[in-house]
């Protein structure tokens, strides 16, 4: 099923596939994987970060606070999900996921039909060094290689350096605004 | 309290309605329901006045008013609240993206910036 949402007329990439490591602007060694699997360790990764990720930075509701509920998010949504993860020293610091709009498990197993909804968050400590542009690089290349097309997301309408970033791999603004702003790509593959 | 409950035609309308509901039930609110025209809902501006009717009904309230509203939904509502006596407009809070992202539409933009009243978003 293709929904309502406005894409680009130009599909934009080639991007880059996980695994790969890069150095940030801080000169921190940063490792971005994509599990074979949103379960397990990688999940239990991923919710440790979150616990630790500072809430006045939240954007529409999510992250939740407290482990309990991060968790509780996180499994709801994280089985059909296309989830991407940027480490340093073993740690999670980052993590950037696709969740699909719809129901349909066929659609979501053959991926190309749908829209997928984007998100991604990266700890204090390791914004403005770069990460955010190489996780999303990556978790775009890794959607494409699996087939997906159509991806999309909501920001705030204020928050000026997320909207630069999306704009920046080719997301461009769709009509539908109001205090979040919607944006949309459409992939090369 | 002087209660005005605004719906579209949503699921999240529904919600709001039955929380409305509860509460004008358990404080003793004065409670006016008015529908707006958007055509692009889920349930039409005629079915969503039925369903307002019967619940009210069903809950004892009766004497509620029910109105259809035409025109553009946010100005149509505020337009609404500003004629009556009203000390709360109440509208749904929102929807949640599958990702789980609280997201406003621009009628409640629209509502939150211009309503004379205090609103109410109900989650």
């Amino acid at each position: 099923m293709v929904g309502s949402r406005q894409y680009p007329d130009e599909p934009s990439g080639p991007f880059p596939s996980p695994p790969t490591t890069v150095e940030d602007r801080e000169g921190r060694s940063i490792e971005i994987r994509a599990p074979a699997a949103f379960a397990a360790d990688a999940l239990d990764d991923v919710i440790e970060m979150y616990v630790e990720f500072d809430p006045t930075d939240r954007a529409q509701g999510i992250p939740p606070t407290g482990a309990d509920r991060i968790r509780n998010w996180l499994e709801t949504i994280a089985e059909d999900s296309v989830t991407v993860v940027a480490f340093h020293d073993g740690d999670a610091i980052g993590h950037a996921m696709l969740v699909p709009d719809s129901d349909d498990p066929e659609a979501i197993a053959e991926k190309s039909g749908i829209e997928w909804e984007l998100a991604i968050f990266v700890l204090q400590a390791y914004q403005q060094a770069g990460i955010g542009t190489v996780l999303l690089e990556n978790l775009l290349g890794h959607a494409s290689d699996l087939g997906i097309r159509r991806v999309w997301l909501t920001v705030e309408r204020w928050n000026n350096p997320a909207i630069a970033l999306y704009e920046r791999v080719g997301f461009e603004s769709t009509g539908t605004e109001s205090f979040e702003q919607e944006m949309a790509i459409l992939l090369d593959n | 309290m002087n209660v005005l409950l605004g719906l579209g035609g949503s699921d999240e309308s529904v919600k709001t309605l039955r929380r409305t509901i509860d509460r004008t039930k358990e404080v003793g609110d004065d409670l006016t329901v008015v529908i707006v025209d958007k055509p692009e809902s889920k349930r039409s501006q005629d079915e969503t006045h039925d369903l307002a009717v019967e619940h009210l009904e069903e809950a004892g309230l009766d004497d509620a008013t029910v109105e259809k509203l035409e025109g553009d939904p946010g100005s149509a509502l505020v337009d609404y609240a500003e004629q009556g006596e009203f000390d709360e407009l109440v509208i749904g809070g929102g929807t949640l993206s599958p990702m789980g992202k609280i997201q406003l539409g621009p009628i409640t933009e629209f509502v939150l910036l211009n309503a004379p009243t205090t609103v109410k978003l109900v989650r």
